[in-house]
């Protein structure tokens, strides 16, 4: 048994034992879970992959004459006014002003709001245009400038839902093509998709959230910040196998870390054929091994995480909740996957090669004292599921 | 009896020529055309496999060199951004040729051979990182 306090004493001295959610499995194979956990104080998880629910809260600073702005525009993508004077949030998936969208489908989606985000992490320049009613105190109505995110006071990246526990793998049982978030899904089911980073991902390695909870310090694309909620449609009560992890979608995390900070190859816009915009993250969560319990969830396989095959032509719009099959991960990742005697070719959209790439990075901080942890000081939810939407014809 | 891929880069005042016809004709050549861009108000390119033999293969390069078109063995149509690409693996299931593959199961790194290339243009618009453009296409980059 560990606590916080020791392991960060550790870190402090550089002593601290770290490995990646990957090297951990052969490990505890090796040295057995009750040496291991002894000699283990933190294992790193990640994940990188398109995450829609993300965006960012902006401080402009006030001009002279001064603006209570009530419409304002970031290159061309609207960004929410309806707060302070000069606060604004720009949400990923919104899309520039006059986007054809799927007009003339599939659209193309080649900006919006993911892409000023990254433009503004790399340090690029963005047009910002403002419209007011003009008051007295505020009597501008317009302006027009050029800004970078050093003139901003504050950019602070506030993801409502990332980090999905596990995932759906999307088919297409239908005879014609289909666009989604998963991109492009050829008829037939000729080839699925799948978006999660298996054995390293965060909450697949603590399925029943006993480390990772509100304020626990997390890795968000370079930058320190902390969960500061359950993540929205965060669904506890699922489908899980004898070992606790979910078998479908599961638990979300809402992260928040100071955007000034983020490291610019981690933080990429991503357009998608058809669907529209959304923003690729690379997230690490660091799982303090207090005891060997702890240790033991870290030593998840791809081939015990199984998710969900769905068709995305019929079951998914319709909401059915019809499941095909399941895979698990280490077949995903084969390349090909059989269903009904009939092979299908698998693509994903998540990266494990940078969520590998994250876990490493996160690893080598926490080795060289500059990562240390945070105990949450209240645990995710463990019960709870998400409601539906009940359309009502009367108030 | 040897297979060399090239891509052609020829001037603008050589797009009215039927070049390929030439090698067929004159250096018994066997051609297999992937891409073309033939516009008579810009520069044009062509990526083909070309097989024969060996001799008559370096007499059509005199060729080309003679009508001022310019040969690159090395690449082709496509470009593959490395920085871009953040291995995410969506192009995999589009390419048709395995020039788009994944270099190791057990990290899931992409990466691109362009030999395998048959210029289809499929991971263009696949891509949602933008890491592929080709010459062939107008640029989709912002």
């Amino acid at each position: 048994m560990k606590t916080y306090e020791e392991i960060n004493r550790k870190i402090a001295s550089k002593t601290a034992v770290v490995m990646n959610a990957e090297e951990i499995i052969d490990y505890v194979e090796k040295k057995g879970l009750d040496k291991a956990a002894e000699e283990v104080d933190v294992v790193t998880t990640a994940t990188f992959g398109p995450m829609c629910s993300s965006g960012c809260f902006l401080n402009f600073g006030h001009s002279s004459p001064k603006i209570r702005i009530t419409e304002a525009w970031l290159d061309d993508v609207l960004v929410y006014s309806g707060i302070a004077a000069v606060d604004a949030f720009l949400g990923a998936t919104q899309l520039r002003h006059n986007d054809p969208a799927n007009m003339y489908y599939p659209g193309d989606f080649r900006f919006g709001g993911a892409h000023v985000i990254e433009k503004l992490v790399r340090g690029e320049k963005v047009q910002l245009f403002a419209l007011s009613y003009g008051t007295d105190e505020y009597p501008c109505k317009e302006l027009r400038t050029y800004i970078t995110i050093d003139d901003l006071n504050q950019a602070q990246m506030v993801n409502p839902r990332n980090c999905y526990q596990n995932y759906n793998i999307a088919v297409n049982c239908s005879d014609r093509s289909i666009y989604t978030y998963f991109g492009h899904l050829k008829p037939n089911m000729q080839n699925l998709c799948y978006c999660s980073a298996g054995q390293l991902s965060p909450l697949l390695n603590d399925p029943y959230y006993k480390t990772i909870g509100i304020g626990t310090r997390i890795w968000l694309a370079g930058s320190h910040g902390h969960i500061y909620a359950e993540g929205t449609q965060h669904s506890p009560d699922c489908l899980r196998s004898e070992n606790g992890v979910p078998r479908e979608g599961a638990g979300t995390l809402s992260l928040t870390a100071d955007m000034k900070k983020m490291d610019p190859e981690y933080v990429r816009a991503v357009s998608l054929k058809g669907y529209g915009v959304s923003l690729s993250l690379g997230v690490g969560v660091p799982i303090p091994i207090l005891n060997k319990e702890i240790l033991k969830s870290t030593t998840v396989r791809d081939r015990d995480i199984y998710a969900p095959l769905i068709d995305y032509s019929s079951d998914y719009p319709l909401a059915t909740g019809r499941i095909l099959t399941e895979y698990n991960y280490e077949s995903l990742k084969s390349g090909e996957v059989e269903y009904n005697g009939k092979k299908i070719e698998v693509g994903s959209i998540s990266s494990y090669s940078k969520a590998l790439k994250i876990a490493n990075r996160l690893k080598e901080e926490i080795s060289v004292g500059s990562f240390t942890l945070a105990e949450p000081h209240t645990p995710l939810p463990v019960t709870g599921s998400m409601n539906r939407m009940k359309i009502q014809q009367e108030r | 009896m040897i297979t060399r891929k090239y891509l052609l880069k020829f001037p603008e005042k050589a797009v009215g020529k039927p070049l390929i016809y030439h090698l067929v004709k004159d250096y018994d050549l066997t051609v297999n055309i992937y891409r073309a861009k033939i516009d008579p108000d810009d520069i044009g390119y062509m990526v083909l496999d070309v097989s024969g033999r060996e001799s008559d293969i370096e007499r059509a390069k005199i060729f080309f060199d003679e009508n001022e078109i310019i040969v690159t063995e090395t690449m082709n149509g496509m470009r593959w951004d490395k920085e871009k690409c953040v291995s995410c693996g969506t192009c995999i299931t589009h390419c048709p040729s395995n020039a788009l593959y994944i270099v190791d199961r057990k990290t899931m790194e992409v990466s691109f051979n362009n030999e395998k290339c048959i210029e289809c243009m499929n991971c263009i618009s696949h891509c949602p990182f933008k890491a592929c453009s080709s010459i062939f296409s107008s640029s989709i980059s912002e």
